[in-house]
């Protein structure tokens, strides 16, 4: 068991002169399931992709606490899988390449029979030898999935989780959300009101954008 | 050192299936040796002036596929996927070794042909012209692979990079034309021990500093 906390302290963003957040407070410990809400260009996306470790905060800070020792920032893609409608895998490789792919470049051993109990965990078995390229839009949120669960993560980040998936892959996603590893913290940011059942709590980002910045 | 290696092995099966350099690096030296050997005719220019020219190609022909690497992920979009799997200093040098493997492999290629269709390009010192082609492509490789990064973040990609390439390449190129003059004059390597020691600490400068910003860089 492990234990993971993040805490996040006056954390703001701004593109050039565009505030998206500020002030944004809040603390999540192992075994919680966060909402995070707010009208469209809120920040949902935005806030993700930070906590993800891949876009720098303006001002502020935040922080992974895994087993009492503070994660540094260019660690922070072990410990974190994001599906997000801003991923993009390379669609010249086929699934099963992508994960391979992202299982060595990890440094993580993984077995090819690994591999395909992920692809026929995200239903995309049957399609694994077909270039992503090829793939419907559902069938490339599924892979996304797969590439974020691949290296068994403590931090899942989904954002707008259910969006083009079909009646099995909400189901999938449901299944994933509850049985997810009981030390693990999940956030997700949704405008869907049955997503909603995904969290304990809710942040709704419409209330950080409108303090003023001297 | 494996992330790296799968990195840099990740670009190269995807370049073997989408072309997206080597066939317009390949294009461009056919078109520039091509058009050298048509407007010289049957003159021969003097010596110098083909050492000049030979690195001229070799800087173009870098300018036209080793931007490739990081425009063609931001293009494409994935290059949130790359660092959401790799830390940024290991995609800095998988890409870096990428445009190294590049970079020697179409250098051979000019190089070569310079050999066959030009008499005059004659290297005497074979010692002094190797090492400088060796230093010289890392330098190339480790500015060309920055600036790529740093382009690859900015809206006007295509234009940028020549006007950013050409003054951090430019003590580079002319340390590297120095040193091929008294190589085909077959001066021995000691004649030229100053410019080879520019090429060193431009190399050991460009890539410590590159390391250093590219964090900075990659992460906007
Ligand atoms: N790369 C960028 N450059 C400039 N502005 C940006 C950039 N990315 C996002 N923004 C701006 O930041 C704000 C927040 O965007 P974000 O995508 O995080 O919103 P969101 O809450 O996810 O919206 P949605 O509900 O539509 O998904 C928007 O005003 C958007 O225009
Ligand atoms: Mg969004």
């Amino acid at each position: 068991m492990n234990k993971i906390d993040l805490i996040v302290t006056n954390l703001k963003k701004t593109f050039n002169r565009r505030l998206v957040f500020d002030g944004l407070n809040f603390e999540i410990k192992s075994g919680e399931k966060l909402i995070i809400t707010g009208k469209n260009g809120s920040g949902k996306s935005t806030l993700m992709k930070i906590l993800a470790g891949v876009l720098t905060e303006s001002a502020g800070f935040f922080q992974y606490i895994l087993n009492d020792k503070k994660v540094d920032r260019e660690n922070i893609y072990q410990i974190v899988g994001l599906v997000s409608p801003y991923l993009v895998l390379y669609d010249e490789f086929t699934a099963f390449e992508n994960l391979k792919l992202f299982a060595r470049i990890r440094n993580i051993k993984m077995s090819d029979e690994e591999i395909n109990q992920i692809l026929k965990k995200v239903g995309l078995f049957d399609r694994r030898n077909d270039l992503v390229r090829t793939y419907s839009s559902g069938m490339k949120q599924r892979i996304k999935y797969a590439s974020a669960i691949l290296h068994n993560p403590l931090v899942l980040l989904l954002d707008e989780p259910t969006s083009n998936l079909d009646l099995d892959g909400k189901n999938f996603v449901d299944e994933l959300v509850e049985d997810f590893r009981s030390d693990g913290i999940v956030l997700v940011a949704t405008n869907e009101s049955q997503d909603f059942k995904y969290g304990q709590n809710i942040i709704n980002l419409d209330n950080f954008h409108n303090i003023q910045v001297k | 050192m494996k992330k790296i290696y799968y990195i840099f092995y990740k670009d190269f099966s995807s370049e073997l299936r989408m072309r997206f350099a080597i066939n317009a690096l390949i294009m461009f030296v056919i078109v520039a040796v091509s058009t050298i050997l048509f407007s010289l005719g049957s003159e021969n220019a003097p010596q110098n002036v083909y050492a000049g020219m030979f690195w001229v190609v070799v800087f173009f022909s870098a300018m036209s596929g080793l931007s490739r690497t990081f425009v063609s992920e931001e293009e494409r979009g994935t290059s949130l996927i790359l660092s959401l799997i790799a830390n940024p200093i290991s995609i800095f040098l998988g890409k870096f070794l990428f445009n190294l493997v590049l970079i020697f492999f179409i250098n051979s290629i000019i190089t070569m042909l310079y050999m066959f269709l030009f008499q005059e390009f004659l290297i005497k010192n074979w010692m002094s012209f190797l090492l400088a082609f060796l230093l010289g492509n890392f330098g190339i490789a480790a500015s060309s692979t920055i600036i790529a990064a740093i382009i690859s973040k900015a809206n006007v990609k295509g234009t940028l990079y020549p006007v950013l390439a050409f003054p951090v390449l430019l003590p580079l190129i002319l340390m590297l034309i120095e040193i091929t003059k008294s190589a085909m004059e077959g001066n021995p390597i000691n004649d030229v021990e100053a410019e080879f020691l520019v090429l060193v600490s431009y190399d050991v400068i460009m890539i410590t500093a590159s390391i250093l910003v590219f964090d900075i860089i990659w992460r906007d």
